[in-house]
């Protein structure tokens, strides 16, 4: 069964999660739609995944060349205007480099690449991406990165408390030195999340730890149908 | 032709745990005394004609919005003799 809503999936020049990405939506009943860095329109999707990878080899600083890229007009637009948007991994560098996101990643504090099953509290369930999950609720999926460690001033980190955008917080350990143990934050109207860890990664028994991170997929489709 | 030099440092506040690296293996070499090192990258730009202002202020933009991550690092442009 699908919703009939139509989630775009990017693909930069060194995106490795957009397959998994594109499963995800499909398994979750969206009709998944491959964007193109290069694209000058968003081919009338209603919602956007930018994905794991090292988009233009991770030069410069993860995510600052993807900014740049001309599928990344209509997106800020399409943003600003409401459209859901998630970034995973990568995804989350690129938006914190193009500003929808406050903050910045950086090296993991202890230097080292990471990738393991990583517990999360679902913080906020208020956004387009997390409205199925509960508030506190617990759940376990995939931490790959080199580039996690969540930076921002204090101001900012509190404002985000204060406003609720933490969506989700690392559990039992904090695997690369994020500020407050953030693995995920969303933008004031709740429509653009950041996550470091990969939902895409656990939405089928066979080669998943879990199935957790399907909600991320249907939470979209939901608040679209809802809209 | 003019060479500007872009140089860009994470920000005192952020932590460079790959300066910190760097200095643990100054000490292990035998270099006494570091107190600290940061890590950074340097741009050497080359352009045709003289760096007026309007190029300046251009090239000032673009150090705050592709060579360096304001949220993150400062940046400072010198222009060298090339």
């Amino acid at each position: 069964m699908t919703s009939g809503m139509r989630i775009g999936v990017v693909t930069f020049p060194g995106s490795l999660d957009d397959r998994d990405a594109v499963r995800a939506v499909r398994i979750a009943g969206g009709e998944a739609v491959a964007l193109w860095h290069a694209d000058a329109n968003l081919h009338s999707v209603d919602a956007v995944v930018l994905p794991g990878g090292f988009s233009y080899g991770d030069y410069l600083r993860c995510g600052a060349i993807a900014r740049f890229a001309p599928v990344m007009t209509p997106l800020v637009d399409a943003a600003k205007g409401g459209m859901p948007i998630l970034g995973i991994c990568n995804g989350f560098q690129v938006l914190c480099e193009s500003h929808l996101l406050p903050g910045a990643l950086v090296r993991n504090d202890h230097l080292h690449f990471i990738c393991r099953d990583q517990k999360l509290r679902v913080e906020s369930t208020s956004t387009a991406w997390t409205s199925e999950f509960e508030v506190s609720q617990e759940i376990v999926i995939p931490l790959k990165n080199g580039e996690g460690g969540y930076v921002a001033d204090e101001k900012t980190l509190d404002q985000l408390e204060a406003e609720g955008r933490i969506v989700a917080r690392y559990l039992d350990v904090n695997p690369n030195g994020s500020r407050r143990d953030i693995a995920g934050i969303t933008n004031e109207r709740g429509n653009v999340v950041g996550l470091m860890p990969h939902p895409e990664h656990a939405v089928e028994s066979l080669t998943g730890p879990t199935t957790d991170g399907l909600g991320f997929f249907t939470s979209v489709l939901t608040s679209l149908v809802n809209r | 032709m003019a060479r500007v030099v872009v140089d860009v440092l994470l920000k005192p506040e952020i932590l460079d745990p790959q300066g910190k690296a760097v200095e643990g293996a100054l000490g292990r070499l035998g270099l006494s005394g570091v107190s600290s090192v940061r890590q950074g990258k340097t741009f050497t730009i080359d352009v045709d004609g003289d760096v007026d202002e309007a190029r300046l202020a251009q090239l000032h933009e673009l150090a705050g919005s592709l060579l360096s991550n304001p949220v993150i690092e400062d940046y400072s442009i010198r222009e060298v003799t090339a």
